[in-house]
Protein backbone atom coordinates (compact mmCIF):
# COMPACT_ATOMS: atom_id res chain seq x y z
CA UNK A 1 0.00 0.00 0.00
CA UNK A 2 2.70 2.45 1.05
CA UNK A 3 4.74 1.16 -1.87
CA UNK A 4 2.11 2.42 -4.28
CA UNK A 5 2.18 5.84 -2.68
CA UNK A 6 5.92 6.23 -2.93
CA UNK A 7 6.40 4.64 -6.34
CA UNK A 8 6.21 7.92 -8.13
CA UNK A 9 8.55 9.54 -5.64
CA UNK A 10 11.15 6.87 -6.36
CA UNK A 11 11.20 7.77 -10.02
CA UNK A 12 11.64 11.47 -9.31
CA UNK A 13 14.26 10.68 -6.69
CA UNK A 14 16.30 8.79 -9.28
CA UNK A 15 15.87 11.66 -11.73
CA UNK A 16 17.05 14.13 -9.08
CA UNK A 17 20.16 12.06 -8.34
CA UNK A 18 21.04 11.83 -12.03
CA UNK A 19 20.51 15.58 -12.47
CA UNK A 20 22.88 16.24 -9.57
CA UNK A 21 25.40 13.84 -11.12
CA UNK A 22 25.18 15.60 -14.48
CA UNK A 23 25.49 19.02 -12.80
CA UNK A 24 28.72 17.81 -11.22
CA UNK A 25 30.09 16.49 -14.53
CA UNK A 26 29.36 19.80 -16.27
CA UNK A 27 30.91 21.76 -13.38
CA UNK A 28 34.07 19.66 -13.82
CA UNK A 29 34.09 20.46 -17.54
CA UNK A 30 33.76 24.19 -16.84
CA UNK A 31 36.49 24.02 -14.19
CA UNK A 32 38.84 22.35 -16.70
CA UNK A 33 38.12 24.72 -19.59
CA UNK A 34 41.78 25.84 -19.64
CA UNK A 35 43.50 22.54 -18.83
CA UNK A 36 45.58 21.23 -21.76
CA UNK A 37 44.57 17.77 -22.93
CA UNK A 38 41.36 17.58 -20.87
CA UNK A 39 38.53 15.68 -22.56
CA UNK A 40 34.99 16.84 -21.74
CA UNK A 41 32.77 14.19 -20.12
CA UNK A 42 29.01 13.92 -20.18
CA UNK A 43 26.20 11.36 -20.33
CA UNK A 44 22.79 11.12 -21.93
CA UNK A 45 20.26 11.79 -19.20
CA UNK A 46 17.34 10.01 -20.91
CA UNK A 47 19.29 6.79 -21.46
CA UNK A 48 20.70 6.84 -17.94
CA UNK A 49 17.27 7.37 -16.38
CA UNK A 50 15.77 4.60 -18.50
CA UNK A 51 18.46 2.17 -17.40
CA UNK A 52 18.07 3.15 -13.76
CA UNK A 53 14.30 2.78 -13.76
CA UNK A 54 14.33 -0.49 -15.73
CA UNK A 55 16.77 -2.16 -13.37
CA UNK A 56 17.05 -0.45 -10.01
CA UNK A 57 20.84 -0.79 -10.07
CA UNK A 58 22.57 1.76 -12.31
CA UNK A 59 24.52 0.15 -15.14
CA UNK A 60 27.10 1.83 -17.37
CA UNK A 61 25.46 4.70 -19.20
CA UNK A 62 25.30 4.86 -22.95
CA UNK A 63 28.41 6.43 -24.44
CA UNK A 64 27.99 9.62 -26.35
CA UNK A 65 31.07 9.04 -28.44
CA UNK A 66 29.25 6.77 -30.92
CA UNK A 67 27.49 8.79 -33.59
CA UNK A 68 25.83 5.77 -35.18
CA UNK A 69 24.10 2.87 -33.43
CA UNK A 70 26.12 0.42 -35.53
CA UNK A 71 29.44 1.75 -34.20
CA UNK A 72 31.26 -0.30 -31.61
CA UNK A 73 31.05 1.72 -28.39
CA UNK A 74 34.30 2.80 -26.77
CA UNK A 75 35.11 1.01 -23.52
CA UNK A 76 34.26 3.05 -20.46
CA UNK A 77 37.23 5.16 -19.40
CA UNK A 78 38.97 4.92 -16.06
CA UNK A 79 40.17 7.95 -14.13
CA UNK A 80 42.36 7.61 -11.09
CA UNK A 81 41.62 4.76 -8.75
CA UNK A 82 37.88 4.48 -9.49
CA UNK A 83 36.19 1.51 -11.08
CA UNK A 84 34.77 1.51 -14.60
CA UNK A 85 33.52 4.97 -15.40
CA UNK A 86 29.89 5.50 -16.26
CA UNK A 87 30.61 8.66 -18.22
CA UNK A 88 31.04 9.05 -21.96
CA UNK A 89 32.98 11.65 -23.88
CA UNK A 90 31.41 14.71 -25.44
CA UNK A 91 31.87 15.16 -29.16
CA UNK A 92 34.50 17.72 -30.06
CA UNK A 93 33.06 20.78 -31.80
CA UNK A 94 36.00 23.13 -32.24
CA UNK A 95 39.50 21.63 -32.23
CA UNK A 96 42.08 23.54 -30.22
CA UNK A 97 45.88 23.42 -30.21
CA UNK A 98 46.13 22.04 -26.66
CA UNK A 99 43.71 19.12 -27.32
CA UNK A 100 41.15 20.48 -24.86
CA UNK A 101 37.66 19.49 -26.04
CA UNK A 102 35.56 21.67 -23.68
CA UNK A 103 33.14 23.84 -25.66
CA UNK A 104 32.38 26.64 -23.21
CA UNK A 105 29.17 27.79 -24.94
CA UNK A 106 27.72 24.29 -24.95
CA UNK A 107 28.76 23.61 -21.36
CA UNK A 108 27.21 26.82 -20.09
CA UNK A 109 23.98 26.12 -21.95
CA UNK A 110 23.92 22.55 -20.63
CA UNK A 111 24.61 23.80 -17.11
CA UNK A 112 21.70 26.26 -17.10
CA UNK A 113 19.39 23.73 -18.78
CA UNK A 114 20.31 21.09 -16.20
CA UNK A 115 19.79 23.54 -13.32
CA UNK A 116 16.29 24.41 -14.53
CA UNK A 117 15.37 20.74 -14.95
CA UNK A 118 16.74 19.98 -11.48
CA UNK A 119 14.40 22.61 -10.07
CA UNK A 120 11.52 21.20 -12.09
CA UNK A 121 12.16 17.74 -10.61
CA UNK A 122 12.21 19.30 -7.14
CA UNK A 123 8.80 20.86 -7.79
CA UNK A 124 7.40 17.53 -8.98
CA UNK A 125 8.56 15.94 -5.73
CA UNK A 126 7.07 18.76 -3.66
CA UNK A 127 3.78 18.51 -5.58
CA UNK A 128 3.66 14.75 -5.02
CA UNK A 129 4.31 15.21 -1.32
CA UNK A 130 1.51 17.79 -1.08
CA UNK A 131 -0.91 15.52 -2.94
CA UNK A 132 -0.17 12.58 -0.63
CA UNK A 133 -0.48 14.74 2.47
CA UNK A 134 -3.88 16.05 1.43
CA UNK A 135 -4.97 12.47 0.62
CA UNK A 136 -3.89 11.33 4.10
CA UNK A 137 -5.58 14.20 5.86
CA UNK A 138 -8.73 13.88 3.73
CA UNK A 139 -9.49 17.57 3.82
CA UNK B 1 25.33 14.67 -1.20
CA UNK B 2 26.96 14.60 -4.56
CA UNK B 3 26.25 18.25 -5.33
CA UNK B 4 28.55 19.40 -2.51
CA UNK B 5 31.64 18.33 -4.45
CA UNK B 6 30.82 21.00 -7.05
CA UNK B 7 32.18 23.48 -4.50
CA UNK B 8 35.46 21.54 -4.30
CA UNK B 9 35.75 21.33 -8.09
CA UNK B 10 34.92 24.98 -8.77
CA UNK B 11 36.99 26.08 -5.78
CA UNK B 12 40.07 24.33 -7.14
CA UNK B 13 39.48 25.98 -10.53
CA UNK B 14 39.10 29.39 -8.89
CA UNK B 15 42.33 29.03 -6.94
CA UNK B 16 44.16 27.86 -10.08
CA UNK B 17 42.83 30.78 -12.10
CA UNK B 18 43.76 33.30 -9.42
CA UNK B 19 47.27 31.87 -9.37
CA UNK B 20 47.35 32.38 -13.14
CA UNK B 21 46.16 35.96 -12.59
CA UNK B 22 48.98 36.42 -10.07
CA UNK B 23 51.66 35.39 -12.55
CA UNK B 24 50.11 37.68 -15.17
CA UNK B 25 50.31 40.54 -12.66
CA UNK B 26 53.98 39.89 -11.89
CA UNK B 27 54.77 39.53 -15.60
CA UNK B 28 53.07 42.83 -16.42
CA UNK B 29 54.73 44.56 -13.47
CA UNK B 30 58.15 43.48 -14.78
CA UNK B 31 57.49 44.20 -18.45
CA UNK B 32 60.03 47.06 -18.48
CA UNK B 33 62.52 45.63 -15.99
CA UNK B 34 66.09 45.73 -17.30
CA UNK B 35 68.86 43.24 -16.68
CA UNK B 36 70.66 43.69 -13.35
CA UNK B 37 74.41 43.55 -12.74
CA UNK B 38 74.40 39.75 -13.34
CA UNK B 39 73.09 40.24 -16.88
CA UNK B 40 69.93 38.22 -16.18
CA UNK B 41 66.68 39.98 -17.01
CA UNK B 42 63.25 38.99 -15.68
CA UNK B 43 61.80 35.92 -17.44
CA UNK B 44 58.07 35.65 -18.10
CA UNK B 45 56.32 32.99 -16.01
CA UNK B 46 53.44 30.80 -17.12
CA UNK B 47 51.33 28.43 -15.02
CA UNK B 48 50.67 24.87 -16.22
CA UNK B 49 47.23 23.45 -15.39
CA UNK B 50 46.59 19.79 -14.68
CA UNK B 51 43.40 17.83 -14.05
CA UNK B 52 43.20 16.25 -10.62
CA UNK B 53 40.55 13.65 -9.65
CA UNK B 54 38.37 14.60 -6.68
CA UNK B 55 36.88 11.50 -5.14
CA UNK B 56 33.96 10.62 -7.40
CA UNK B 57 34.42 9.75 -11.03
CA UNK B 58 32.46 12.65 -12.46
CA UNK B 59 34.28 15.36 -10.51
CA UNK B 60 37.61 16.52 -11.88
CA UNK B 61 39.29 19.53 -10.36
CA UNK B 62 42.25 21.60 -11.52
CA UNK B 63 45.62 22.24 -9.95
CA UNK B 64 48.70 24.17 -10.97
CA UNK B 65 51.31 21.50 -11.66
CA UNK B 66 54.21 23.81 -12.46
CA UNK B 67 55.20 27.43 -13.10
CA UNK B 68 57.47 27.56 -16.10
CA UNK B 69 59.86 30.35 -17.03
CA UNK B 70 59.97 31.37 -20.66
CA UNK B 71 63.35 30.89 -22.35
CA UNK B 72 62.83 33.46 -25.09
CA UNK B 73 65.62 36.04 -25.43
CA UNK B 74 64.90 39.39 -23.78
CA UNK B 75 64.12 42.50 -25.78
CA UNK B 76 67.33 44.39 -26.67
CA UNK B 77 67.00 48.13 -27.13
CA UNK B 78 69.79 50.44 -28.27
CA UNK B 79 70.24 53.12 -25.58
CA UNK B 80 73.95 53.92 -24.94
CA UNK B 81 73.15 56.56 -22.31
CA UNK B 82 71.31 54.02 -20.10
CA UNK B 83 73.29 53.05 -16.98
CA UNK B 84 72.64 49.33 -17.64
CA UNK B 85 73.78 49.41 -21.28
CA UNK B 86 76.35 46.82 -22.31
CA UNK B 87 79.58 47.46 -24.27
CA UNK B 88 77.67 47.73 -27.58
CA UNK B 89 75.15 50.18 -26.09
CA UNK B 90 72.24 47.73 -25.86
CA UNK B 91 69.95 47.40 -22.84
CA UNK B 92 68.34 43.96 -22.27
CA UNK B 93 64.74 44.17 -21.08
CA UNK B 94 62.56 41.31 -19.80
CA UNK B 95 61.10 38.84 -22.33
CA UNK B 96 57.47 39.54 -21.32
CA UNK B 97 55.04 39.98 -24.21
CA UNK B 98 52.53 42.54 -22.92
CA UNK B 99 49.86 41.67 -25.52
CA UNK B 100 50.03 37.97 -24.66
CA UNK B 101 49.74 38.78 -20.96
CA UNK B 102 46.66 40.96 -21.49
CA UNK B 103 44.95 38.14 -23.40
CA UNK B 104 45.95 35.74 -20.63
CA UNK B 105 44.49 38.10 -18.04
CA UNK B 106 41.13 38.40 -19.80
CA UNK B 107 40.92 34.64 -20.27
CA UNK B 108 41.74 34.01 -16.60
CA UNK B 109 39.18 36.50 -15.33
CA UNK B 110 36.45 35.08 -17.59
CA UNK B 111 37.16 31.55 -16.39
CA UNK B 112 37.09 32.81 -12.80
CA UNK B 113 33.66 34.40 -13.35
CA UNK B 114 32.35 31.21 -14.96
CA UNK B 115 33.35 29.15 -11.94
CA UNK B 116 31.84 31.64 -9.50
CA UNK B 117 28.58 31.42 -11.43
CA UNK B 118 28.69 27.61 -11.26
CA UNK B 119 29.11 27.81 -7.48
CA UNK B 120 26.22 30.27 -7.12
CA UNK B 121 23.92 28.01 -9.15
CA UNK B 122 24.93 24.96 -7.13
CA UNK B 123 24.25 26.87 -3.91
CA UNK B 124 20.78 27.93 -5.10
CA UNK B 125 19.92 24.35 -6.08
CA UNK B 126 21.14 22.96 -2.75
CA UNK B 127 19.11 25.54 -0.81
CA UNK B 128 16.00 24.61 -2.78
CA UNK B 129 16.71 20.93 -2.13
CA UNK B 130 16.81 21.66 1.60
CA UNK B 131 13.28 23.05 1.39
CA UNK B 132 11.97 19.87 -0.20
CA UNK B 133 8.54 18.79 1.08
CA UNK B 134 7.67 22.06 2.75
Amino acid sequence: MLDKMTNRLDFHGNALLLRAERQRAIASNIANADTPGYVARDFKFADALREVSEAQNPGPMRLQSATDPRHIPLPAAKTGSGSDSALGYSLQTSPSMDNNTVDMDRERAAFVDNAVRYEATLRFINGNAKTMLSAIQGQ
Amino acid sequence: MSMFSIFNVSGSAISAQSQRLNTVASNLANVDAVAGPDGQSYKARQVVFQTTPMGADSSAGVRVSAIQESNLPGRRIHDPSHPSADAEGYVTHSNVNAVEEMVNMISASRSYQNNVEVMNTAKTLLLKTLQMGQ
